[in-house]
């Protein structure tokens, strides 16, 4: 299989990017000053985050669409106003989660915002539930630009004028150069910040002008450490077909009312866990000391019997501290408890804590 | 004057009479990144040449630290414990691992000068 470049992997590579593969794409790790900087550089000022290996899915339709996507998202589509977005999942039939999502009600349509290493597969699970009723397009002509930190207003601002009227999980069309942008208020780095959808010959200019006022390009390096910082998921490692989003710790992307009544595909099983418990959940852990427990790590509780596993672990710069996530048997799972990691043969003490590690508040209103 | 020799694994040995200070080299730590976490082996231990001598674990991943030689372990420097972010900042001086007597001089003949290393750690890139 050939790897696939975005649009401004030669502007990545005029910045000294490492690079490496990462779900079919040459995508940077990190630039020159490495992912301590790059991250401090995101939560103090601006970060430039390339996620154009994702999937933008934009689908079309009237109402039936809205109707038929209900059966899909665990969301009350039919109430959620024109620009809007929206958190969720692709489930499966058992809830098992097929990939995370960003859903954004546009006009005419959708636009979904789906992981680099799950966007075909969702496409081909979406196309045959919505049985091609409906014009389908996972986007190749658009690239898509994280601007995260807070400076990330005004910087943005100054290059499409109106975005700081966006409020958190927001979006609306803009000009540049007489093109049409798709610009969000969102982000996956715990900071207030941007996702724009722009067209790939306009990617590298786009992301210059960001440069020269004042933002930096940061890698996949720093995503991690950031989002984790931020208690953040990523598919593949709290996320899979083998979790359902009640065992994510994740309800709270479920609709009310879309819970009490079902109808969406897993509901049986999400309505079955929040009745009768489940028996992990997602946590964060907080090792003592300067350990890191990585992904896979077993954790022990104080008889040492294992009750679960680390999915993500790593430093976070800004909490100056070891940071993880993982699932724990569920009545391990108060804040506080406290559990042994076993690194390198070894068990080390840790804490069970509340999500996430690192709080900002995000932009609720408009600021302008 | 002291000597300097070389691993294949891009760790450093200062040879001062019996005594070996060793760290990781400039190039490992290019290669590393961010180092945010160093384990070392416990001051009284014996470390057998090529064998295991603690973890340094950068932002990215953790990797084993060896020793170019064998011997006990007579000294651990706690400073890049407490702040790992000085092995990036100067490894080849002031962030060395640990010191140990060396038990057995010939096993130097097998390390590299530093102009022999510089272009090993040159070809074998990244």
């Amino acid at each position: 299989m050939k790897i696939k470049k975005t649009s401004l992997n030669k502007l990545h590579q005029d910045n000294k990017a490492k690079f490496v593969q990462f779900a079919g794409y040459e995508m940077p790790i990190q630039y020159s000053k490495g992912i301590v900087e790059e991250h401090k550089y995101t939560r103090s000022h601006s970060g430039i985050f390339d996620v154009s290996h994702m999937g933008q899915l934009f689908i079309y339709g009237d109402d039936n669409l809205t109707e038929d996507l209900e059966k899909i998202f665990p969301l009350n589509l039919k109430n959620l106003k024109i620009n809007t977005s929206k958190y969720s999942f692709l489930m499966n039939e058992t809830a098992g989660i097929h990939d995370d999502l960003i859903i954004t009600k546009i006009e005419g349509g959708y636009l979904v915002i789906l992981n680099a290493a799950c966007k075909d597969n969702d496409f081909k699970i979406i196309s045959e539930i919505l049985n091609d009723k409906y014009k389908m397009n996972l986007e190749e002509n658009r690239s898509l630009i994280a601007v995260q930190g807070p400076k990330s207003e005004e910087i943005l601002d100054t290059i499409i004028n109106g975005v700081s009227e966006l409020s958190f999980m927001t979006g609306n069309w803009f000009v540049y150069e007489d093109q049409k942008l798709f610009a969000t208020r969102s982000g996956y780095t715990g900071e207030d910040g941007f996702e724009i959808s722009v067209p790939n010959d306009l990617a590298e200019k786009f992301t210059k002008k960001l440069i020269e006022n004042g933002a930096q390009l940061i890698g996949l390096g720093a995503r991690d450490t950031l989002r984790l910082e931020a208690g953040l998921c990523l598919y593949g490692h709290e996320l899979g077909v083998d979790k359902t989003p009640i065992e994510a710790n994740l309800k709270w992307a479920i609709s009310k009312d879309r819970m009490a009544k079902g109808g969406f595909i897993g509901s049986n099983i999400i309505m079955n866990q929040i009745n009768d418990g489940i028996k992990q959940i997602r946590v964060g852990i907080k090792p003592e000391g300067r350990l890191i427990a990585r992904e896979k790590t077993k954790i022990f509780n104080e008889d040492e019997l294992i009750i679960g596993e680390v999915t993500s672990g790593t430093f976070g710069p800004s909490v100056s501290g070891p940071v993880a996530m993982g699932y724990v048997e569920k009545e391990f799972s108060k804040n506080d408890t406290k559990v042994f990691l076993e690194v390198r043969g070894k068990k080390h003490p840790a804490n069970i804590c509340g999500l996430p590690f690192y709080k900002k508040s995000y932009v609720k209103g408009a600021t302008k | 004057m002291s000597e300097v020799k070389y691993s294949k694994e891009h760790e450093w040995i200062k040879i001062e009479g019996d005594v070996g200070i060793i760290g990781i080299t400039q190039h490992a730590t290019e290669m590393l990144g961010d180092i945010v976490f160093v384990e070392l082996p416990d001051v009284g231990s014996s470390v057998e040449k090529d064998g295991n001598a603690g973890v340094v674990e950068s932002t990215k991943a953790a990797s084993d630290v060896f020793t170019p030689i064998s011997g006990e372990v007579m000294e651990n420097n706690q400073s890049i414990v407490d702040d790992p972010g000085k092995i990036n900042s100067d490894p080849e001086n002031d962030a060395w691992f640990f010191k140990l007597k060396i038990k057995d001089k010939n096993e130097l003949n097998s390390l590299m000068n530093k102009e022999e290393y510089d272009k090993f750690a040159k070809e074998s890139g990244s």
